[in-house]
């Protein structure tokens, strides 16, 4: 790559041939203010905010799409550009509710920095405001008009990234709006929840659809208040109170959970090991038949009501098998309300979820009445301040037993190809492999957003395929539905990195992402036991209660159907 | 191809006797269907249809050809046309009728240069006998017959600068795309959105081919073997007429595989826009032939680069095509006759506004205005004075009575302030209100911006609101400060040419009418009366007291005795105009 000299703000140094001013200026320490920009994302120069001026160039240029040319001379906060950066914001701002204080945004909104770091006082360029209605519809995610930017980060996600399509941009001039096709609202829409728009919003234009007062309600309600928690929150929470990314918290969180209410607070890992049992049987077995290959997993309820809607004749393909969350649910209803002699309608249940879509899941009507509401990551935060828990000086507090326990396996669901990973431990111990740590599951680590990998197993050769983000889930499907599909077991997962950079999760970049998923495979390497298939508690459970892997009474409580979503 | 056979048929049919009715857009809605009509069921000799001869303030017209001597008979209608036909069964002219017995005969052609539109209104549109008995596809037939490399040598030579707005060297454009190897894309651009402009579609609607020709030129040269020509579903008439004479051309080997022989091959179709200004704009013009919402994106990449589908495309406007054929009609030289140094050639308008002949007019570049708008369009259409003229539509300015003079080409317009743009040219007399204008323009942009980019969404409604306050009395001294400076920075920040340009109409009237924008301001008084809110009736003493303006006045402002004079109660007076326009001794005044 050629190098091209440079100078910034007076400062020589070094570009390389094809990098845009932003980057180049972010590398040595200097941010540019920016809103539309997202690195994973097409890049469309729109929000303005980013003009840097160019010695030579009569007019400011934008800094995101401006690649660096030799002996470039940039200077990024002449006066010229501050006032252009201020009008800016006091246009954005103009056309802005400004309920800062009131905002689920509040302190952690972009422009409300931006606002901020350029010193805007009075807003010169007040009028006319159209005061849209807020879509309250879906059970997932709140959408107001009012705070948005129309930096189209949500667009881009939901189409380019996630091909779902739920949202764009309607109307022309001042009346530019972003919302469904023909108007209609997010819960008649294609919208499979999978919050991406919400995590990629820099405002609170979009959000989770709050649970948090239900979950208060309920606090106070007198009845048996039952947590359970998804394997990735451990690695995210701590960032809700300045903690640094990849710490994972896992004692805090039970503590804090204890403290405000909870009599029970339940780990999803223990349902994910008790996923891995029964997907891992049911893969054997449509192995040996060789039918409805490639098995899909289905942990990932955005990807089950994306296959719903747009591959509903491919179905067959998906496990049978509950997600983790729905396993638990299922089984605090039965197996845990039978043994401590509790009635099943006199407990409530919340999950502490990475994930806007579980809010959709609990509500599929074949699971109606198991789990009562989802927090996600981001709502437990709140909860907790708002019930004054100092969590940072939390001591640490065990699950509880028997849904509590949990192995290795069972955590590392909480990132991409964790799901993929547990179960071919399982399979391979099955196959005779006593040491899976012999295996290469290396392909199918890190953040690349489709992986695969051939796993000899005892003489079968395994082709398994691991993608993250629904646009990479759509090419997989289409191969399939083409007939042309190489593999035999695939992992979905909507959001990108798996579900530590779920919808309901904190805000990260892609390292920030990493650390997380580093955090959870920490967790897995210290456990003792790191086979789902070894889970003392899932075992006794199975002896107890459901009976067989796979067996009947599994197959009841433990598996479901899926049927085909019309949407536009 | 055409033998000879049949152009020599065409040629006796274009010279001998025959009746043309101009069908164009234009001439529909004047009611020139139902004329053409009658008079074909007339039994008066051969009958056809053309397209628009640009004489707008004469439509519907009909042309008649007698003994090699024609007769052009003017707003021919429905009602009239029985006397039109009577006279020619017996062998009369129809005097009420007649503009003139020849083209030349006429003021409005005096002066202009008509190559492009040459064709326009004196053949039929749609067929190709025709149009190359009027030397269609020489110039094809001589680029194919050059290597491609001298065909861009000699479009460079030309110094032809693209017609749509920018004036970019067409050749220069062209040899950026010859260069790329692979699929490439050559467009057509056809999104003709300013108001006051219908050039382009007068030209697909009159004359298709010398477009096909100028694009098939265009495609030999960069090697390109697909092309679109891109227009707005509100021209019908234009793309059926394009569509037809694309599958006409195909016929006839002028399209498609191996064209005329010459072993290279061009595929042609039409992509229709659903009608936004922005789709003129190259990247969202590509966008929306990909299905896309309009709206455009960052350069670089350019589309030579990365065009449709991520392959390289180059963009002209429908009139640069047309300019291409006559670039290659003529030849580079002859062609740098016409026009000058910078600006070579001659350029299609459209006067428009308070013109007393307003129409299609083309003349050679570097005319003056002053000519263009007194001696062909015969001055304002009431008599008034005449106060400026628009061009370049809502990305252009005004150039004041005062500068008349100037000549007619892209440097000049932009020195004064305004831009060529595509061609349209709006007449505004003394009875214009030069700040609404501005508003007029900065409606209309804020309406047909794409809403991307913060700057042209944002910035031009308050640029807008800024001019309604001191159209509505409402504005303070701070305001004029405050629209050049946020027109400014709706120029330097825009994303695109539509937001980069949308100020200009406001600093450019600003620049020669400040005094009437501080009238407005300052004394809350519109000069032309045109702004409702500052306008303020009085009844003079010519009032004869019938009541008329009490009895209409929808607010009981009006009081006073029969048969003496009334008065208006300022204070209730909600400035309707409604006296004003009842009034039968026009005794109010504004």
């Amino acid at each position: 790559m050629k190098s091209m000299n440079i100078t910034i703000n007076g400062r020589q140094t070094t570009a390389h041939e094809g990098e845009m001013i932003i980057d180049m200026a972010k590398r040595i320490g200097i941010h540019i203010p920016h809103l539309c920009l997202d690195d994973r994302l097409e890049r469309i120069g729109a929000c303005r905010l980013c003009v840097v001026e160019l010695a030579g160039s009569p007019k400011p240029v934008a800094s995101c799409t401006t690649p660096v040319r030799e002996g470039m001379v940039i200077n990024t906060h002449s006066p010229r550009i501050l006032e252009a950066r201020r009008i800016n914001m006091e246009l954005l701002l103009a056309s802005h509710d400004l309920n800062c204080v009131t905002c689920d945004a509040n302190r952690k909104c972009k422009l409300q920095r931006y606002a901020e770091e350029l010193m805007v006082r009075d807003l010169r360029f007040e009028g006319d405001r159209i005061i849209r209605p807020v879509d309250n519809s879906s059970v997932s995610i709140k959408r107001d008009n009012n705070k948005c930017v129309l930096c189209e980060r949500c667009i881009r996600v939901c189409n380019d990234i996630q091909t779902v399509h739920a949202i764009g941009l309607a109307g022309r001039g001042f009346n530019t709006r972003i919302e469904p096709p023909f108007g209609q609202n997010m819960k008649e829409s294609a919208c499979v929840n999978c919050g991406q728009c919400v995590i990629s919003c820099p405002t609170a234009a979009l959000c989770e659809h709050s649970d948090i007062q239900n979950v208060i309600n309920a606090l106070n309600s007198g009845k048996y208040l039952i947590a359970q928690t998804a394997p990735s929150i451990r690695a995210t929470l701590g960032e809700c109170f300045e903690m640094q990314p990849g710490k994972a918290v896992t004692g805090k969180m039970v503590t804090a959970l204890k403290q405000i209410g909870f009599r029970q607070v339940f780990d999803t890992d223990l349902g994910a090991d008790i996923t891995i049992i029964e997907e891992a049987t049911e893969f054997i077995k449509r192995m040996k038949e060789k039918r409805s290959l490639p098995m899909i997993t289905t942990c990932c309820p955005a990807w089950i009501k994306f296959g719903e809607q747009f591959f509903f004749d491919e179905l067959h393909h998906m496990s049978s098998c509950r997600s983790p969350q729905a396993i638990i649910a299922s089984l605090v209803r039965t197996y845990f309300a039978k043994k401590i002699r509790v009635k099943p309608e006199d407990i409530i249940l919340v999950d502490i979820m990475p994930c806007t879509a579980k809010k959709f899941e609990i509500q599929r009507p074949e699971f109606m009445g198991e789990a009562d509401f989802v927090l996600t990551t981001v709502e437990l935060s709140k909860l907790l301040k708002q019930l004054d828990v100092d969590f940072i000086h939390l001591p640490d507090t065990e699950f509880d037993t028997p849904l509590g326990e949990s192995t290795g396996a069972g955590v590392i669901f909480g990132r991409t190809g964790g799901v993929m990973e547990a179960a071919l431990r399982t399979v391979a111990d099955w196959s005779g492999i006593k040491d899976f740590t012999k295996l290469d599951f290396k392909p199918i680590h890190g953040m690349r957003t489709m992986k695969t990998a051939d796993i000899d197993l005892k003489g079968t050769k395994v082709k398994v395929c691991v993608v993250h983000t629904l646009g990479e889930a759509r090419k997989l499907m289409e191969e399939i539905r083409a007939g042309k599909s190489p593999y035999h077991f695939i992992e979905i997962m909507a959001c990108y990195g798996g579900c530590v950079g779920g919808g309901g999760q904190p805000r990260g970049s892609s390292s920030v992402l990493e650390k997380r998923a580093h955090a959870l495979n920490e967790a897995d390497s210290h456990k003792k036991i790191r086979l789902s298939h070894k889970n003392p508690s899932a075992l006794k459970i199975y002896k107890e209660y459901l009976g067989d892997f796979g067996g009947e009474k599994a197959h009841r409580l433990l598996h479901t159907k899926y049927s085909r979503r019309e949407v536009l | 191809m055409i033998t000879d056979k049949e152009i020599e048929q065409a040629l006796n049919q274009l010279q001998g006797d025959r009746i043309t009715v101009g069908l164009a857009t234009c001439g529909i809605s004047a009611g020139a269907m139902p004329v053409f009509h009658a008079l074909k069921n007339a039994d008066i000799g051969l009958v056809e249809e053309v397209g628009c001869i640009g004489m707008c303030y004469n439509e519907p017209i009909v042309t008649v050809v007698k003994d090699k001597r024609r007769f052009i008979y003017g707003g021919v209608t429905e009602s009239n046309v029985h006397r039109l036909i009577s006279a020619l069964k017996q062998g009369n002219v129809c005097e009420d009728l007649l503009v003139a017995k020849d083209i030349s005969d006429l003021d409005f052609y005096h002066g202009q240069k008509r190559l492009v539109m040459g064709n326009c209104g004196l053949i039929n549109p749609l067929k190709l006998d025709q149009y190359v008995a009027k030397g269609g596809y020489l110039a094809l037939l001589r680029a194919i017959s050059m290597e491609k490399q001298k065909v861009i040598d000699e479009m460079i030579a030309s110094g032809l600068r693209g017609r749509g707005g920018a004036g970019f060297l067409t050749g220069k454009k062209w040899s950026f795309i010859a260069s790329k190897k692979g699929k490439k894309y050559l467009i057509a651009n056809g999104d003709e959105g300013d108001p006051g402009a219908f050039m382009n579609r007068t030209l697909m609607e009159s004359d298709p081919f010398k477009i096909i020709e100028g694009m098939t030129i265009g495609a030999y040269a960069t090697g390109c073997d697909e092309g679109f020509i891109y227009t707005r579903a509100e021209y019908p008439l234009a793309i059926d007429t394009l569509q037809k004479a694309i599958s006409i051309a195909y016929k006839h080997n002028l399209l498609g595989k191996n064209i005329l022989g010459s072993g290279f091959d061009f595929e042609l179709s039409v992509r229709k826009g659903a009608g936004a200004f922005v789709c003129g704009e190259e990247t969202a013009l590509m966008h929306s032939i990909e299905g896309r919402r309009g709206s455009p994106s960052p350069r670089p990449p350019y589309p030579a680069d990365h065009g449709i589908y991520g392959y390289p495309t180059n963009v002209n406007n429908v009139g640069t095509w047309g300019h291409v054929t006559v670039v290659f009609t003529l030849g580079a030289s002859e062609f740098r006759k016409l026009g000058t140094k910078e600006s070579p050639g001659t350029k299609e308008l459209c006067l428009a506004g308070m013109v007393k002949r307003p129409g299609i007019v083309e003349v050679p570049l570097g005319t003056p205005l002053r000519k263009i708008v007194y001696d062909i369009g015969g001055g304002t259409s009431d008599g008034t004075k005449l106060k400026a003229v628009l061009t370049g539509g809502p990305a252009g300015g005004c150039i004041p009575e005062y500068l008349l003079d100037t000549p007619l080409d892209f440097e000049t317009l932009k020195s004064l302030g305004s831009i060529m743009g595509s061609g349209g040219m709006i007449v505004v007399s003394e009875k214009s209100c030069i700040v609404d204008v501005a508003r007029y323009y900065m409606h209309f942009t804020q309406e047909e911006s794409c809403g991307k980019c913060t700057p042209c969404r944002e910035g031009t409604k308050r640029l807008l609101e800024m001019l309604e306050h001191i159209t509505s009395g409402k504005a303070d001294k701070s305001t004029l400060d405050k629209l050049k400076m946020l027109s400014s920075f709706v120029i330097d920040n825009s994303l695109c040419g539509l937001g980069q340009n949308a100020p200009n109409p406001i600093l450019s009237t600003l620049k020669y009418f400040e005094n009437e924008y501080l009238e407005h301001i300052e004394k809350k008084k519109c000069p032309a009366g045109i702004c409702d809110k500052l306008v303020t009736y009085l009844i003079t003493g010519k009032c004869i007291g019938c009541g008329a303006c009490a009895r209409a006045c929808p607010v009981q402002a009006i009081s006073g005795n029969p048969k003496e004079k009334h008065f208006i109660d300022q204070s209730k007076c909600i400035k309707c105009g409604t006296c004003y326009a009842v009034c039968p001794v026009k005794a109010i005044i504004k």
